[in-house]
C-alpha cells in the first residue's frame, strides 16, 4: 500500500475513500499555482488604472490568451489545455482574488463561449472556432435585450430565412460582456417567433460582418474594466452553417449553458470574496488602535471568523456544484444555490472588508472600495438572484408537493 | 546564399532547489526551521531555468535537463514547474526529506559533479544562491570540482557561433566585468539576468508527459560526510524601533557599547 497522500489511501491505482471538496489533483494545483503567480505579478499592478479607464489592457488579454487561461478545457487538438470544468473554475477565482473584471472575461470565454462550441457545433465548427477562441479571440454570448433579461426568451431580435440557407439577422442585445473586445459573436435570435421560444437559434457571427456593430459602453459601478456593450445588427446576413446545434434549439443551448456558467461566477465571486478578505484581514492586524492590533479586538475576531467561515461554505458548494457537473451529474439546484449563496457572501464580506480597513476602506487608493463595488453585480447577472430563488423553491416544491 | 548554422547539440543543465516559498514568513519551533510550508523553486533558479531556455528557443542549445536533490514531494514542487518553463527532461536525486534538509553545500556540488559524469553538460547553469541558506557556494564549488571555467552573478550571457565558449556579463561591486569562458562552464544567475516567464497551461499539462529519471541519492557512492555542525538555529530578534542621537560621538558610543558592532 502507498504512503497516505492528501487523505486519500491508495490500493494499486484505486482510491479507497472519497477526497475532500477542497482536494485538487496534481493539474489543478500546478494551474492554480500559475495563475495565482500570473495575477499577482501581471494584473494586480494594473486593477485600479484599468478600472479608472473603464478599459482592459489589451496587454492583458494577450497575456491571458499566452497563459492559455483562454481555452482551458479546449482540447490540446486545438491549441487548449485539456483540463476539466474544474480547471476554468480554479482559474477563475484566482483571478476574482485580484481582479474580478479580468475574472469574468476568462469566465465567460471557457464557460459559455467556448462551452457552446464543446457541447453543440459540429466537427467543422469545433475545429474552426475553438482554436482561434484558444489562442487570439475573445468571444461575447449575446442573449440579453433591453427588453428581454431574466425572461430572457421573450427576446426580439430575429432572423429571417431568405431561402437558399440565407438569414438576415435585426435587433439589438444589450448588456454583453466581453463585447468590446470580442472578435466573435454568439448571437441568439428567432427563426420563426409564431413558434415563441423554440424559435431561438444560436448564430456565429464575426466581428467583421458588417452587419454586426458595438455600439454603447455602459459606465458601470463595478466590474469597469470589464466591457459591456450594446451589440446592435442590422440587416446582419449569416448563413445556416453558422448555426451552433440545431435551429430552433438555442433555447436549449442558452439554458444549459447558463447553469454551468452559474457555477463560473459562484467561484468568481468566492475569488472576490477571498481577495477582499486577504487585503482587509491582513491590515486589521497591523492597524493598531489603543495600543492594539484593531484584528484582536472581539468584536473584529467575530466578524473575521463569520466571514471566513462564510467563503468557506461558498466554496464548497461552488466546487461541489462543479464536481458534480464534471461528473455529468445533475446539478441545477446546485448551481444555482452556489451562485445565490456565493454572491451574497462577496457582497456581504466585502462590505465588511471596507468597514474593517476603516477611513483606509472608503478610498481609491486602497483594493477595498473595488471589491465592493464589483461585488454588487454577483446578484444580477447571469441570472438574478431572486431568479435563482425561484429555480431553487421550484425544485423543492417538486420534491415535496 | 545560405549561411551554414552548426547544428546544436549543446546541453544545458539546470540546478533547480526547493525552498519555502518567499511569499511565506518563516518560523522557528524547538530549534528548528517550520518546513511543513509550502514549498516552491528557489527564485534564482527560476532565472536559471529562464536563461536555458532562451538559449533553446534561439536553437543554441538543444537539450535542457532540469535536477533537483530531495524527497518525492520536489517533483511536483520544481521538476514539473522546471519542465513547464522548458526543460526537455529531469533528474530527481530522491532522498528523504530531512536528509536533504542537511546536505551541505560541497556534497551538493560533489552530487553534481557525479551527475556531470552521465550528463555531460556544457553549460550548468544555476542561481546564484538559495533563498533558505543564501550560501552562494554551489556553482562555485562544483567548478572546482569539475575544473572546468567558472561564471558567477550573470547579468547577460551569450554563446560563440562555435558554440566552443561563451561570453558573459557579470555583476561585481564597481561594476561590470564580462568574460569569455571555454566550455564546458558552472554559471550562476543573477537578478537582472532576465525576468522569468510563467508556464503555460498547455506547457503545465505537457510537462506531465516528459521524462524523470529518479535515482536514489545513497547508491550514487557520493562521500555524504558533514564537515559542519549546526549548533543553533533561532529566529533573528524582533526588529526595534530606532532612535535619534544628538551627535556622533553618542553615535559611536551605541555603536561600540550597546549595539556592540564595532
Amino acid at each position: 500500500m502507498q504512503p497516505l497522500v492528501r487523505g486519500l489511501t491508495r490500493v494499486g491505482k484505486r482510491c479507497f475513500s472519497c477526497p475532500a471538496l477542497t482536494s485538487l489533483n496534481e493539474d489543478e494545483l500546478a494551474l492554480k499555482e500559475m495563475v495565482a503567480n500570473f495575477a499577482r505579478a501581471e494584473i494586480a499592478p494594473r486593477v485600479m488604472a484599468m478600472d479608472e479607464a473603464q478599459k482592459m489592457d489589451d496587454e492583458i488579454i494577450r497575456k491571458c490568451f499566452e497563459q492559455g487561461l483562454m481555452g482551458i478545457e479546449t482540447s490540446a487538438e486545438y491549441g487548449g489545455a485539456d483540463l476539466g470544468f474544474f480547471g476554468s473554475i480554479i482559474a477563475i477565482e484566482e483571478l476574482a482574488k485580484v481582479d474580478p473584471s479580468v475574472s469574468v472575461m476568462v469566465d465567460v470565454q471557457n464557460t459559455l463561449v467556448n462551452n457552446a462550441f464543446f457541447r453543440y457545433a459540429n466537427k467543422d465548427m469545433q475545429a474552426k472556432y475553438l482554436p482561434m477562441l484558444a489562442t487570439d479571440t475573445l468571444g461575447s454570448f449575446c442573449l440579453s435585450e433591453a427588453g428581454s433579461g431574466s425572461d430572457a426568451f421573450a427576446l426580439k431580435t430575429r432572423a429571417e430565412s431568405m431561402g437558399g440557407g440565407k438569414y438576415v439577422i435585426n435587433g439589438s442585445k444589450m448588456w454583453i460582456t466581453n463585447s468590446g473586445e470580442a472578435g466573435l459573436f454568439l448571437v441568439m435570435a428567432n427563426v420563426d417567433p409564431s413558434k415563441g421560444y423554440k424559435g431561438i437559434t444560436c448564430f456565429v457571427v464575426s466581428k467583421d460582418n458588417p452587419g454586426l456593430k458595438v455600439g454603447k459602453k455602459e459606465n458601470k459601478l463595478g466590474i469597469r474594466s470589464s466591457s459591456t456593450c450594446e451589440v446592435l445588427l442590422q440587416d446582419c446576413e449569416v448563413h445556416e452553417t453558422d448555426v451552433v446545434g440545431e435551429v430552433g434549439k438555442g433555447y436549449k443551448i442558452a439554458i444549459e449553458l447558463l447553469n454551468e456558467g452559474r457555477v463560473g461566477i459562484g467561484s468568481q465571486m468566492v475569488g472576490l470574496a477571498q481577495g477582499a478578505f486577504d487585503v482587509a484581514v491582513k491590515y486589521a492586524y497591523e492597524r493598531k488602535q489603543f495600543g492594539v492590533a484593531i484584528g484582536t479586538n472581539q468584536g473584529m475576531q467575530h466578524q473575521i471568523a463569520q466571514a471566513a467561515t462564510n467563503i468557506q461554505a461558498a466554496r464548497l458548494m461552488v466546487y461541489n456544484a462543479a464536481r458534480k457537473k464534471a461528473n455529468n451529474e445533475d446539478f441545477i439546484q446546485d448551481a444555482a444555490m452556489a451562485k445565490l449563496f456565493a454572491s451574497q457572501v462577496a457582497g456581504d464580506v466585502a462590505s465588511k472588508a471596507v468597514e474593517w480597513m476603516g477611513g483606509v476602506g472608503f478610498v481609491k487608493d486602497y483594493p477595498a472600495e473595488k471589491f465592493y463595488r464589483d461585488a454588487k453585480i454577483g446578484a444580477i447577472y447571469e441570472g438574478t438572484s431572486n431568479i435563482q430563488l425561484t429555480t431553487i423553491a421550484k425544485m423543492i416544491q417538486a420534491q415535496y408537493a | 546564399m545560405m549561411r551554414r548554422t552548426i547544428a546544436s547539440n549543446m546541453r544545458a543543465v539546470v540546478g533547480v532547489k526547493q525552498c519555502i516559498d518567499y511569499n511565506i514568513k518563516v518560523k522557528v519551533k524547538d530549534g528548528k526551521v517550520v518546513k511543513d510550508v509550502k514549498h516552491s523553486m528557489n527564485p534564482f533558479d527560476e532565472i536559471a531555468m529562464e536563461a536555458a531556455v532562451q538559449l533553446k528557443e534561439k536553437g543554441i542549445v538543444k537539450e535542457i535537463i532540469a535536477v533537483t536533490i530531495g524527497p518525492k514531494k520536489a517533483e511536483a514542487d520544481v521538476l514539473r514547474p522546471a519542465m513547464a518553463t522548458g526543460a526537455d527532461k529531469s533528474v530527481h536525486v530522491l532522498c528523504e526529506a530531512d536528509e536533504a534538509d542537511k546536505l551541505e553545500t560541497l556534497q551538493v556540488a560533489k552530487i553534481f559533479a557525479k551527475l556531470h559524469e552521465e550528463l555531460k553538460g556544457d553549460i550548468y547553469f544555476m542561481g546564484k544562491q538559495a533563498i533558505d541558506d543564501d550560501q552562494s557556494h554551489v556553482p562555485q564549488m562544483l567548478t572546482a570540482l569539475l575544473g572546468c571555467s567558472q561564471g558567477t552573478f550573470l547579468s547577460d550571457i551569450t554563446v560563440s557561433d562555435d558554440k566552443t565558449s561563451i561570453e558573459i556579463s557579470r555583476e561585481v561591486d564597481d561594476g561590470h566585468e564580462t568574460l569569455k569562458l571555454k566550455l564546458p562552464a558552472v554559471v550562476s544567475c543573477d537578478l537582472r539576468l532576465n525576468t522569468p516567464r510563467f508556464p503555460t497551461l498547455p506547457n503545465i499539462m505537457k510537462a506531465k508527459k516528459k521524462p524523470v529519471d529518479t535515482k536514489k541519492l545513497a547508491d550514487m557512492g557520493v562521500d555524504l560526510a558533514s564537515r559542519i555542525q549546526v549548533l543553533e538555529v533561532s529566529q533573528p530578534e524582533e526588529r526595534k524601533g530606532g532612535g535619534r542621537v544628538a551627535d556622533v560621538d553618542e553615535l559611536i558610543n551605541k555603536l561600540k557599547n550597546e549595539v556592540k558592532a564595532i
